[in-house]
């Protein structure tokens, strides 16, 4: 169980947190990885603060409590950090990632965390995501820059994995897939400590 | 007439059994009222038949032509549903079904 | 790299959906209700597709599905539904009339617990129900257990002429995706061939009635039919088992033992609690402690004699509960293993602890602390002051 890693999502209702873990998972596991997705089942509405986690290993995963203390964690939201924990777990050497316009410099400082010996990365998801798809849909650039953290996956081979899922998906709206791919691609590029 | 029953070995699987069995259990002998079907007041039109609880009401090519005693069990819906009987208001020489004591048949 | 047409990411929920779109049942009849809606919800997309031939029966509630399940299959079908908790109580009037008619009818089944209070997650409160209902019953660990154990489900239940319900833990394994190995479609149909009954109700050449009144003088003897079956069913499941681990590669039993050969003391439970108690098994090895691990997978037929021959060469065991059978004295599972142990010259000591109920998380350091306790408890003064350890309930 050493080479397994534990992520957390955080999100708000509606924003992908769910979809993101599910699709990062898949992504994982084309790749020969062991994984699982999946949610927080609590009160379903828009824009409650919700939780959704990964477990990724390159051997089978037996597990199946919550995940209390997670590798990383991602964060789409970054008014979240108000009112959730979203540190919680989290210890020396962990790593987490924020979508924010600020520098993690700035964060560490604002949250008074550095010396906690957190890895604090940020990217501007939700700019990047306004740019290349045109909404503020922060999930999947949040889910290049985890890729860029988490460091074993190959983001060439996600992005292939990612194309034919969304081609599924969005098979009428071509735009929407190149949009989504480019928003990966920039935020994996672009995701900083 | 006591039948031997027989052991759950013996039973096939699940609760069921041959269908139609009911044709062998003769409820003849429950009758304490018989009906009596007279034909030339009769018109055919197989109320009767329709109405009979036990499937006892012969028919051959849609005329009446009598009943199945070893089954009827004498409840009399026959009779009473009957058109013609309440036609002439159960007047006993006019009807097409009467019913009659089953033990002036036993002597 | 991996077959992306073979191994995919499923929740438990697909992954059983998966499975009965394989099989294309004759007529699938449910209703919906959490955990469990995904899956007839996902079966009712194949049917839509044409991806099946089942005639998909939409009814107004889980005693209809039953009934209309126990139709279908009485008249010769191969025939599924799937439910939990509130849904299964709900069905609970029909599910012995099920197993008396001897239809082979699969369910999906997934743990949730009973209200009240109200609660959506998992326990197994819902199955221990109805554990009396003359259906076979098998729990799951993962998703891929769940699609196996779906698949031999069908085999085992025509064999036996017994239903069957396969149950997941709700939502933890219900909706977790996870890796998923299948089985290629033509394998499947190949390996579970046509439904073939004896009897029907639609057999114009050989005429039954199914289900007559039976009185004092016959329903003892018809019931003692119905509770040999499922004695006998227990050769049956071997035999599948066997079965499908030499063509598909995936070994199944009564029970999985994990660690056991020189186990000292170990933990006996149902569903995806082992999966995370196995980690617990693997740190404590580490440090040189004998501990293993028996998984229960199929609670009816109740494997006695095997399980009670496993588990006699330990020193203590503790019996782990996900539902309680209040004051019973012990919790079901514990209840009637330790029953199989009773009388036997070597038994070990026993512990029962009810846990997770109503969907409570249970971590690997809990189940390690129970370990730590059963290691504490092979000396012979230790003693529990209560037969029942409610572990994780506040005080």
């Amino acid at each position: 169980m050493d080479n397994l890693a534990e992520i957390r999502w955080h999100g708000r209702g509606g924003q992908g947190a769910k979809t993101a873990a599910l699709l990062f998972g898949e992504a994982a596991m084309s790749l020969g990885q062991y994984i699982q997705a999946f949610p927080e089942y609590g009160p379903e509405r828009m824009g409650a603060p919700v939780q959704s986690f990964n477990r990724i290993s390159p051997e089978p995963i037996t597990l199946h409590c919550g995940v209390t203390s997670p590798d990383i964690v991602v964060v789409l939201d970054p008014t979240l950090i108000a009112t959730v924990d979203v540190f919680q777990g989290l210890n020396e050497g962990d790593s987490i990632i924020i979508n924010t316009e600020k520098t993690s410099a700035a964060i560490s400082e604002e949250l008074n965390i550095k010396d906690k010996g957190i890895n604090v990365y940020t990217v501007n998801a939700s700019g990047i995501s306004k740019e290349e798809i045109g909404r503020d849909i922060p999930n999947t650039p949040m889910l290049g820059a985890l890729v860029k953290i988490y460091g074993k996956l190959d983001v060439e081979h996600v992005l292939v994995d990612m194309k034919s899922k969304l081609e599924k998906k969005f098979r009428h709206k071509p735009e929407v897939i190149e949009g989504n791919l480019k928003a990966i691609k920039r935020a994996y590029g672009e995701v900083k400590s | 007439m006591e039948n031997k029953k027989m052991g759950w070995k013996e039973l096939p699987d699940a609760d069921s059994m041959s269908a139609g069995t009911s044709t062998e259990f003769k409820t003849g002998d429950w009758r304490s009222q018989r009906p009596v079907f007279h034909k030339e007041n009769c018109i055919h039109c197989l109320r009767c038949w329709v109405m009979c609880p036990d499937v006892s009401i012969i028919v051959k090519d849609g005329k009446v032509m009598g009943y199945d005693y070893d089954h009827c069990k004498g409840c009399g819906i026959c009779a009473s549903e009957c058109p013609i009987n309440k036609k002439v208001e159960f007047e006993k020489d006019k009807c097409a079904i009467t019913m009659a004591d089953e033990k002036e048949f036993q002597k | 790299m991996v077959d992306k047409n073979l191994t995919v990411a499923k929740t438990g929920n697909e992954a059983m959906a998966e499975a009965m779109r394989q099989i294309n049942p004759d007529v699938v009849a449910a209703y919906p209700i959490t955990p469990a809606t995904e899956i007839a919800q996902i079966f009712a997309g194949f049917v839509a597709d044409g991806l099946v031939h089942t005639e998909f029966v939409r009814v107004e509630s889980e005693h209809s599905a039953m009934s209309a399940a126990v139709g279908a299959a009485a008249a010769g079908g191969r025939c599924m539904t799937a439910t939990s908790s509130q849904g299964l109580m709900l069905m609970s009037e029909i599910l012995p009339i099920a197993s008396a008619l001897r239809l082979p009818i699969v369910m999906p089944e997934v743990n949730r617990t009973i209200a009240g209070p109200i609660n959506i997650h998992c326990d197994h409160s819902d199955t221990m129900f109805v554990r009396d209902s003359g259906w076979m019953q098998v729990y799951c660990e993962d998703a891929q257990e769940a699609y196996d154990s779906v698949l031999m489900g069908i085999k085992i239940a025509e064999k036996a002429m017994l239903p069957m319900m396969v149950s997941t833990d709700g939502f933890i394994i219900s909706h977790c995706m996870a890796r998923v190995d299948l089985i290629p479609d033509e394998d499947v149909t190949k390996y579970l061939g046509q439904y073939k009954p004896e009897t029907w109700l639609l057999n114009p050449d050989k005429k039954i009635t199914l289900g007559g009144l039976d009185l004092q003088d016959y329903y003892f003897e018809h019931k003692m039919v119905a509770i040999d079956a499922m004695y006998k069913s227990k050769a049956i499941i071997k035999e599948c088992c066997e079965e499908f681990a030499g063509k598909f590669g995936r070994n199944y039993d009564f029970f999985e033992s994990y660690e056991m050969d020189d186990a000292e003391t170990a933990i006996l439970a149902m569903g995806s609690v082992c999966g995370t108690a196995k980690v617990a098994v693997d740190n404590l090895r580490k440090d040189g402690k004998k501990v293993g691990l028996v998984r229960m997978r199929v609670f009816r037929p109740f494997p006695a004699e095997e399980l009670a021959k496993t588990l006699s060469n330990l020193k203590t065991l503790a019996i782990m509960d996900r539902s309680d059978a209040m004051s019973a004295g012990e919790a079901p599972l514990a209840i009637e293993t330790k029953a199989a142990l009773y009388g036997r010259k070597k038994q070990p000591k026993t512990h029962n602890y009810v846990f997770g109920l109503g969907g409570r998380d249970i971590k690997v350091e809990e189940i390690e602390d129970v370990y730590k306790e059963m290691l504490d408890f092979t000396q012979p003064e230790k003693n529990f002051d209560r037969k029942v350890t409610y572990l994780g309930v506040r005080e």
